[in-house]
């Protein structure tokens, strides 16, 4: 019976979608789990980094010659918007997210009047962007995951520092997936350039007691250097982030869709039954009545 | 408590000393200075160089910094490097290729950044030949 083999070879094929979405689900959690230990053996530098950046900023106060990477240029008419996503898909809404927040702020910024322009990190950023925002792409980042070090966020650190250095933009933000639990992942921006100290951990210089720290050579020429490097830590630390994130939702993602594919191969399976005893009704019914006839 | 130094030595990517010693002696941007406990506080730029932790009156470890930062408080220093390695470990023939890399890439650089940051590595490269002739 035709009917029979083709929801056999449909069966089939449904038994090898899940065999390979519970190996991507497996998978991913072990580089989920691998991520996590990357981010955590990163936190020490961030947290020194931004104690130091808290001591810096209260010594620096109102002061109104610190560096162009803190200050801004005083204009904020182009903005630069780097988009952190993944190379690879079949991660759930993981990149879809992104992308629909970069959409939504883009069309802000030029409503307003501004310039924008876009450093993609990630593969799957530039293909969703590439169609509708082309000739504001200015650069693409590819093969992050693969052995994610200091290294690569240094060096997406100084793209960035060049092209402002070069006065191609004014403002720089970066969007990415904070990563919150395994099951969510939480859009975030964040804003590079100009620095602010928002987040940093100014307690740290009360710690003190009223004492004052000795800047060596002075407060200015420290911050040109701690600056760039303290980019490099935020984009760092975005990048672990990420992907994380890009490990968690492509685990969730693939858990339901290994379920999906059990549920259906059980649907499939209750129909196969049903047409096959169908079939050897309608044959021993046809020996019956054919014996009878005789 | 009060008659050491904690120490920490923290990379980007993990912290890779954290005791307590007698003595560490940095190399700052303007120049070598040693942290003994009750230091005041301070911050510095960190040039290429070896750190020398003293401890029990004799050096316990050297380490290779490519720069960074190193912040001192009374009770605590801490040093944030990009790059750290026990002299021991250097790799002198690494280095030395290291050392040529930069050097050509700082003679082919397109631009004034490209090259500053060539010469950056050239420092870093010609002090970590120099720190393996100093191991103990």
């Amino acid at each position: 019976m035709a009917n029979l083999k083709a929801l056999r070879i449909r069966i089939n094929s449904v038994r090898s979608t899940r065999k390979i979405t519970s190996a991507m689900k497996m998978v991913a959690a072990a580089k989920l789990r691998r991520a996590q230990e990357t981010a955590e053996a990163a936190r020490p530098y961030a947290e020194r980094m931004s104690r130091m950046m808290g001591s810096l900023a209260k010594a620096l106060e109102g002061r109104a010659d610190a560096p162009a990477l803190l200050a801004g240029t005083g204009k904020d008419d182009v903005h630069l918007v780097v988009i952190v996503t993944s190379d690879r898909g079949l991660c759930g809404s993981f990149n879809v997210g992104v992308a629909r927040a970069a959409r939504l702020k883009i069309a802000e910024l030029r409503a307003a009047g501004k310039e924008v322009k876009i450093l993609c990190v990630g593969r799957k950023g530039r293909d969703m962007l590439r169609r509708d925002y082309g000739k504001s792409v200015i650069d693409t980042v590819t093969g992050v995951e693969k052995g994610l070090g200091f290294n690569t966020a240094a060096d997406i650190a100084t793209t960035i520092s060049d092209l402002y250095a070069a006065g191609e933009f004014d403002v720089c933000w970066v969007v990415y997936n904070r990563f919150k639990s395994v099951m969510s992942q939480v859009v975030t921006w964040q804003q590079l350039i100009p620095f602010s100290f928002e987040d940093t951990d100014e307690s740290a210089a009360d710690d003190l007691g009223g004492a004052v720290y000795i800047f060596e050579p002075d407060e200015t020429e420290i911050l040109e250097y701690l600056l760039p490097q303290n980019m490099g830590v935020q984009i760092f630390r975005s990048l672990l982030e990420s992907q994380a994130s890009e490990h968690a939702a492509r685990m969730t993602a693939m858990d339901s869709a290994t379920r999906n594919a059990g549920d259906m191969m059980d649907r499939l399976n209750t129909l196969y039954n049903r047409t096959r005893q169908a079939a050897i009704t309608t044959e021993i019914t046809e020996i019956v009545s054919g014996a009878e006839a005789l | 408590m009060a008659d050491k130094v904690n120490f920490e030595l923290v990379s980007p990517e993990r912290l890779l000393v954290s005791d307590q010693y007698d003595m560490v002696v940095i190399p700052g941007g303007d120049g070598d200075f040693g942290v003994l406990p009750q230091h005041a506080p301070l911050i510095s730029t960190i040039r290429p160089g070896v750190i020398d932790i003293h401890d029990g009156g004799r050096i316990t470890h050297q380490v290779f910094v490519d720069g960074g930062f190193a912040e001192v408080l009374p009770d605590r220093c801490t040093v944030l490097a990009q790059e750290a390695v026990m002299v021991g470990d250097i790799d002198r023939g690494a280095a030395e290729e290291r050392l040529r890399q930069a050097e050509l890439d700082a003679r082919d650089a397109e631009s004034e950044g490209e090259r500053a940051r060539a010469l950056a590595r050239v420092e870093v490269a010609k002090a970590m030949i120099e720190a393996t002739g100093r191991a103990h």
